[in-house]
């Protein structure tokens, strides 16, 4: 479990390292779980040792937005002032991206063959 | 025995306290989630984060001294970034057919994301900071934050935002997607990625583990696009 840790944290420094170096527009952690899968393709026997870390990680995925989420506090009374603007254009772009993303992709896997879903 | 404030005064200074009760907090809230049905209202992060903001209230302890204890959970957002890459090299067959989908979905879902946000919101007369703040509110948090501070909006307020909008992703999802007859795992979990970040992800994994994974690649695509496009939107609406 150490080792499979370790990797995830060096594929992390290598994504922040070319992120910086090359001045990406990715950041670090997003390219280092490129640069994971990369190895993992490459390497099958790779994938079955770090699936079970990968997946214990993911399984409280939620907690770990929990201490940037209470930093509401700092901000209430900017988002008092601002609530309704804010909040409208929150709900209704969430609401919006969410639709069009999904009828986007249904609409182009029916129109590319592209099926394959559990249940399409 | 010693005077308890003098106690409290003692470890509310030390990570320990902070750290315990972050966990506390977001083990209640899956408790209750669990107890709902994981009803989507009843969203852990949600109920964790409304406990946490009470007590900090009623101890009169500042964000940045729960931050001491709390910021060993958030740093592992990067790692749990990285560690995307199993679902993904689990879920590769399916996602390598489904490329151009994903391609059209993800240009759609986040164009649509931070321009509607933008102009909603330059409609309803928030100011040009505020409109900067908001551009990247559907990007995981370090992204989103990275690209404020760029835009030269508040990367703490945007935190808070992303938060939000993951939150109503994770919401809005599923019975959006039940009253739209959508039974595609990859196209609702894909959707809810771009839109919602690792919130909507973390939600996708609860009821679809195809839908994790398709949530996962959007979440990562969508930071990439948005770093390039979050500044051409704003220039439209400044």
């Amino acid at each position: 479990m150490i080792h499979a840790l370790a990797l995830i944290l060096l594929c992390q420094l290598a994504g922040e390292a070319l992120s910086r170096l090359f001045a990406l527009p990715a950041p670090g952690p997003v390219l280092g779980m490129g640069l994971l899968f990369l190895l993992m393709l490459t390497v099958p026997r790779l994938g079955d040792f770090m699936r079970p870390t990968g997946e214990g990680i993911l399984r409280h995925l939620s907690l770990l937005f929990v201490p940037a989420g209470v930093g509401v506090v700092g901000h209430l009374r900017q988002l008092g002032e601002n609530g309704l603007a804010l909040g409208v254009a929150l709900v209704a772009s969430t609401v919006l991206a969410i639709a069009a993303g999904v009828l986007t992709f249904v609409f182009v896997a029916r129109l590319t063959g592209a099926t394959g879903g559990d249940d399409a | 025995m010693r005077d308890f404030a003098e106690i409290w005064s003692y470890l509310a200074e030390t990570p320990l306290i902070w750290l315990s009760a972050t966990l506390i907090a977001y083990l209640a809230g899956d408790y209750l989630a669990q107890r709902a049905g994981r009803a989507p209202l009843v969203n852990p992060v949600l109920v964790a984060v409304v406990l946490l903001a009470a007590l900090l209230w009623v101890t009169d302890t500042s964000y940045a001294t729960y931050f001491e204890g709390a910021q060993f959970v958030h740093f592992l957002l990067g790692p749990a970034t990285v560690a995307l890459a199993v679902p993904l090299w689990l879920n590769w067959p399916t996602v390598r057919r489904a490329v151009l989908p994903i391609v059209a979905a993800l240009l759609a879902g986040s164009g649509m994301a931070v321009l509607s946000a933008l102009a909603i919101g330059h409609a309803m007369g928030l100011s040009p900071e505020l409109l900067a703040t908001l551009a990247p509110k559907g990007t995981t948090a370090p992204v989103a934050l990275g690209i404020s501070q760029n835009l030269g909006g508040s990367p703490t307020l945007t935190a808070v935002l992303v938060i939000l909008t993951g939150m109503i992703g994770a919401v809005v999802i599923t019975p959006m997607m039940n009253m739209m007859g959508i039974r595609d795992w990859r196209a609702r979990g894909f959707a809810v990625g771009v839109a919602a970040h690792g919130i909507g992800t973390a939600r996708a994994f609860q009821v679809n583990p195809q839908a994790g994974a398709f949530a996962g690649i959007g979440m990562g695509l969508n930071a990439m696009l948005t770093a390039l496009l979050a500044p051409w939107a704003l220039g439209l609406f400044q």
